[in-house]
């Protein structure tokens, strides 16, 4: 949530940020460069982490992805061209804008309702706890877990998936849910939505409860009906969390990988970017796709991260 | 778990947002109301009860994946095969943990575990490490280019992981690095590191500089000032971020699979698991309920145990490339 905690709880770290200088200031000039030099060993070993592993990878990823597949001759954009064209790889593509744009509305709009109606209840705390629960289970424990949820078994076999048990038991015939392509894309969602709407929901609960309540109260004085007082009063008062929580759940999807890895293989079109990726890489030996298929990740996170730079850029010189 | 964790503020570490849960209910609130009609008290509280069962009801459905297999998990294997756990309540009672000692012992879960443990414990104190020192130079040192430097590496937050692998694993192969911990733990010190360093320096330039003035004018050096005043007081925020970065390496599929690919005596339990996934398909839920779950235990009970600075750290950390 490193969007949110820039935000106004840092206004107070300015301040002390400010007084740095007097603390450090020099007497003289040799004072200078002994203190600089000090300063690059203990800033060193990160610096050093972020070229090797972070920054240089990400340029030599670029480079990659404008050469053939095996790194040998440059290619120019043929490799987004394949990816452009490839029926396969759009099919990739198209599925990973649903997983976006579902993912993002649904795990927000949920985490919102939730969040307002534990709000009103005595039971507040221990609700949050057991919709936050699948945040501590990794991608691969909820695949198993909603692998048992989907289970498959054909009509007339004992039913297992609890699904399947509540469609045949009203009489429907039974679904294929991570086989059957018109549901599968969603079954795959579902999990992630399972696993993030708590974060969502916590994130917009704290800042449900920073409105304050005399707002409220007036509007109501004023005769204002609860559904105009959500829309008109809530709703705008939180929208900077509402942004917030959905750029991180923008910056995940972008990149889901376990949940389909695990649970189809990609199979069945469900496959996203980065399982594409993972596959070109290690399946087909393809690293001028599989390179070009990241760089559109990477240009899908720009804006969030110029947005950032600008906001961490205003915190630091304050 | 404390009724106070969650109702406490998203923001990470102690700094809280100006004015944020402040509105605790006072009782006052209650007696100064007007007693209402009696038709409306009832109105209000058949809403409010109805409100209370709709809470439960989510909540009930939000766990109820979970518990499936925690229930399967300790059935034997035909009886998952020929019913739902949910026909486990109703007599004969059928309960085993032989599952449980058939993955330990015959599936490599034991050794799994051992191996996430190895790889998520460096990978945790050695990013945490490298942060504070950056941090703290980010914060209380002054040298040329630090802001720009400070940026360079929180500009990282956001990257997909994805972007680096390849260049990062022929650098691997290189130096013979592919398969090793040491491999995995240096990579998980880079991919933390971003987001450690921002929390880490938000935190540090916070605290009052008189502090750090008046050791200086007592002559402590900047290591002094570091072990004796600075991590003393950063233990909320280093808890948090420990518990994030442990968290996230050990639920982490995707760097395990890429540098330890190779090598499956080094795999931890997520890259196990989804291997038996893989091989016993949906046939064999005995072996896969059991090794899920015993790759969910550590976080859970870290969960219940160290709810609140669990709950910080996550929520500061989600944005983590």
């Amino acid at each position: 949530m490193a969007t949110v905690a820039g935000g106004a709880d840092q206004s107070a770290d300015q301040s002390a940020a400010q007084d740095n200088g007097a603390l450090i200031k020099p007497n003289n000039k040799r004072g200078t460069s002994r203190d600089w030099r000090f300063a690059w060993l203990w800033a060193g070993p990160a610096v050093f982490f972020a070229v090797v592993y972070l920054i240089y990878p990400v340029l030599d990823t670029i480079w990659l992805s404008l050469q053939n597949e095996t790194s040998s001759q440059f290619v120019g954009l043929k490799n987004y061209h394949t990816i452009f064209t490839n029926p396969n790889l759009l099919e990739v593509l198209r599925n990973n804008l649903l997983w976006l744009v579902l993912g993002t509305i649904v795990t927000v709009f949920a985490g919102l309702v939730i969040a307002v109606l534990v709000d009103r209840v005595r039971i507040e705390s221990v609700a949050k706890a057991a919709i936050f629960i699948p945040m501590a289970i990794s991608f691969v424990g909820a695949s198993v877990i909603w692998g048992l949820v989907y289970q498959y078994a054909a009509s007339g076999q004992p039913q297992i998936g609890i699904f399947d048990a509540i469609l045949t038991r009203f009489g429907a015939q039974p679904q294929a849910w991570l086989v059957n392509a018109s549901v599968d894309n969603f079954a795959l969602i579902l999990v992630y939505v399972w696993v993030w709407t708590g974060f969502c929901m916590v994130i917009i609960s704290a800042a449900l409860k920073s409105i304050p309540t005399e707002i409220v109260e007036a509007a109501r004085m004023d005769g204002a009906s609860e559904l105009s007082i959500f829309f008109r009063i809530t709703i705008p008062m939180i929208s900077s969390t509402l942004t917030v929580v959905a750029t991180t759940m923008v910056i995940n999807l972008l990149k889901i990988f376990d949940i389909i890895y695990v649970m189809t293989g990609g199979n069945f079109h469900t496959n996203v970017i980065a399982v594409e990726y993972y596959q070109q890489l290690f399946n087909f030996n393809d690293f001028g796709v599989a390179s070009a298929l990241v760089v559109i990740l990477l240009i899908g996170v720009i804006p969030i991260m110029y947005f950032n730079i600008r906001r961490f850029r205003m915190e630091v010189q304050r | 778990m404390s009724a106070n964790d969650f109702v406490s503020p998203a923001s990470p570490v102690g700094s809280a947002p100006p004015g944020a849960p402040v509105t605790t209910p006072t009782a006052g609130g209650v007696t100064q109301e007007p007693r209402r009609p009696w038709g409306e008290r009832l109105t209000k509280w058949t809403s409010s009860s109805a409100l209370m069962a709709v809470v439960i009801v989510i909540a009930l459905l939000w766990l109820t994946p979970t518990f499936g297999i925690l229930v399967t998990s300790f059935r034997p294997g035909p009886a998952i095969q020929s019913s739902g756990w949910w026909t486990a309540f109703a007599p004969p009672w059928h309960f085993t943990v032989t599952n449980y000692v058939n993955v330990l012992t015959s599936q490599g879960i034991g050794h799994a575990f051992l191996n996430s443990l190895i790889i998520a414990i460096p990978g945790t104190i050695l990013p945490t490490l490298v942060a504070a020192f950056a941090a703290y130079a980010f914060s209380w040192m002054r040298f040329p280019g630090r802001d720009f430097i400070f940026l360079a590496i929180v500009a990282m937050l956001v990257v997909p992981i994805q972007m680096t692998l390849i260049p990062v694993l022929s650098l691997y192969t290189d130096v013979n690095l592919t398969g090793t911990f040491l491999g995995i733990w240096l990579a998980h010190t880079a991919y933390g590191l971003p987001f450690a360093v921002y929390l880490l320096r938000n935190f540090f330039s916070a605290l009052p500089a008189d502090l750090f003035e008046s050791a200086r004018v007592d002559g402590a050096s900047h290591w002094r000032i570091f072990t004796r005043i600075l991590l003393p007081l950063s233990v909320p925020a280093l808890a948090s971020l420990i518990i994030f970065q442990f968290i996230w390496v050990w639920n982490d599929l995707l760097v395990a699979l890429i540098y330890l690919g190779g090598n499956p005596d080094n795999a931890p339990l997520t890259v196990t698991v989804a291997n038996l996934v893989n091989s016993f398909g949906t046939n064999s839920y005995e072996v896969l309920t059991a090794a899920a779950f015993i790759s969910m235990a550590l976080p859970l009970v870290i969960f219940f145990s160290l709810q609140r600075y669990f709950v910080r750290g996550i929520l500061a950390g989600s944005v983590k490339g």
